[in-house]
């Protein structure tokens, strides 16, 4: 499968299929960081991928904010 | 995994409630999280147009589309930053947003003000970008909120940024700071428009999954000036708490400003007055915001290293 990261934007192919929660874990991204989209659809982490899926791995996090309350 | 109302295929889990929702009864749990932020600190009326100040990112514009959804009267409010290409993409988000539903959106340039765009200002002050920048842009919504009338802003700001702003400011006992860390800060001034926060119930995952779900077209690519903020350590820190402990960030903030929050309000006593430069509210006799603006001029033109 295809999985397309942000911040920068690049692409990796991953073989086999796996469940997304182990899939984030091999990537080193903590699941309520990012939303996972495949076929325009928000994956759950239990959700199994592979094969030909496009996935997107869209981070969460606004960046950098003053500190100030 | 299944939503919790209706048994169907879920789109996401929230461990911290722990359940998991469909799309439509995600949004339903959303707009409700919205309706009783608004509720339990009577944030504003239906009477009131509500400034919504917006970026262009996913938190902002979800508020702006939650409140819309709701029936409230709003206009938004963007800041362009003069950061480059992101500030002009940021921008014709929200153009295009507030055009495709019929809304009036201000437009306030932050060069015009300050007199050099961030940039400029953070090469010019060397002080923590972001510092400058929310410093400007807590000016200028009151400001243009004062010049054209409303009576209160809105900000996008979430569970995981008050979370992290609570952590940064304890990691530092700013006791000053802690008073004014609420969901609802009132106007204490004629000239203080009253500022609330609607999402602060609701985390990133939570108004990000919103935004796609309801198909708003934001800008997910983070502010260049972003990389390394001290607030960025600050939430990852958090989210390696929440993933050990789902619930941690809702019970961090949530306990601080049902139980220790009021301790320290008791404690600030601050006298407001106007900038003898700008004539708004300030604690000093020159506003931060004045001060930086002189700054910067110096600097810029050379007067002063």
């Amino acid at each position: 499968m295809k999985v397309i990261l942000r911040n920068p934007r690049r692409e990796i192919d991953v073989d086999g299929k796996r469940r997304v929660k182990e899939l984030l874990g091999e990537l080193g991204i903590l699941p309520s960081t990012v939303l996972v989209i495949r076929d325009n659809e928000l994956l759950t982490s239990d959700a199994v991928v592979g094969g030909d899926d496009v996935l997107e791995v869209r981070p969460v996090m606004s960046g950098g904010r003053d500190a100030t309350p | 995994m299944k939503c919790r109302k209706c048994g169907g295929s879920a789109a996401l889990e929230l461990r911290r409630h722990n359940a998991a929702f469909c799309p439509p009864h995600f949004i339903e749990f959303f707009r409700k999280q919205v309706a009783d932020a608004v509720h339990r600190y009577r944030m504003f009326s239906r009477e009131e147009i509500i400034m919504v100040a917006v970026s262009g990112g996913k938190d902002s514009l979800a508020l702006w589309d939650v409140l819309i959804e709701d029936g409230y009267r709003t206009a938004g409010l963007y800041l362009d930053l003069g950061i480059f290409d992101y500030s002009k993409e940021s921008r014709a988000k929200c153009e295009a947003f507030a055009a495709a539903r019929g809304q009036t959106l201000h437009v306030e340039r932050v060069a015009d003000a300050v007199g050099a765009p961030i940039p400029v200002v953070q090469q010019a002050t060397r002080r923590p970008t972001c510092s400058a920048c929310g410093l400007s842009k807590r000016y200028l919504m009151n400001r243009a909120a004062l010049e054209h009338g409303y009576t209160v802003v809105a900000t996008g700001h979430n569970l995981d940024d008050e979370a992290a702003t609570l952590f940064g400011s304890v990691m530092h006992w700013q006791t000053d700071a802690l008073p004014r860390q609420s969901p609802a800060l009132p106007s204490t001034h004629p000239k203080l428009v009253r500022r609330v926060k609607p999402l602060y119930r609701l985390s990133e995952l939570e108004t990000a999954a919103y935004a796609f779900l309801r198909g708003i077209d934001y800008i997910v690519e983070e502010c260049p000036f972003a990389q390394g903020a001290t607030s960025i350590a600050h939430k990852e820190v958090l989210n390696r708490l929440e993933e050990a402990s789902p619930g941690s960030k809702h019970n961090f903030l949530f306990g601080f400003l049902d139980r220790a929050r009021p301790a320290f309000e008791r404690a600030e006593d601050v006298a407001l007055q106007e900038c003898a430069s700008c004539g708004q509210v300030t604690t000093g006799a020159v506003c931060a915001f004045c001060k930086l603006a002189d700054l910067v001029k110096r600097r810029t033109s050379g007067e002063t290293p």
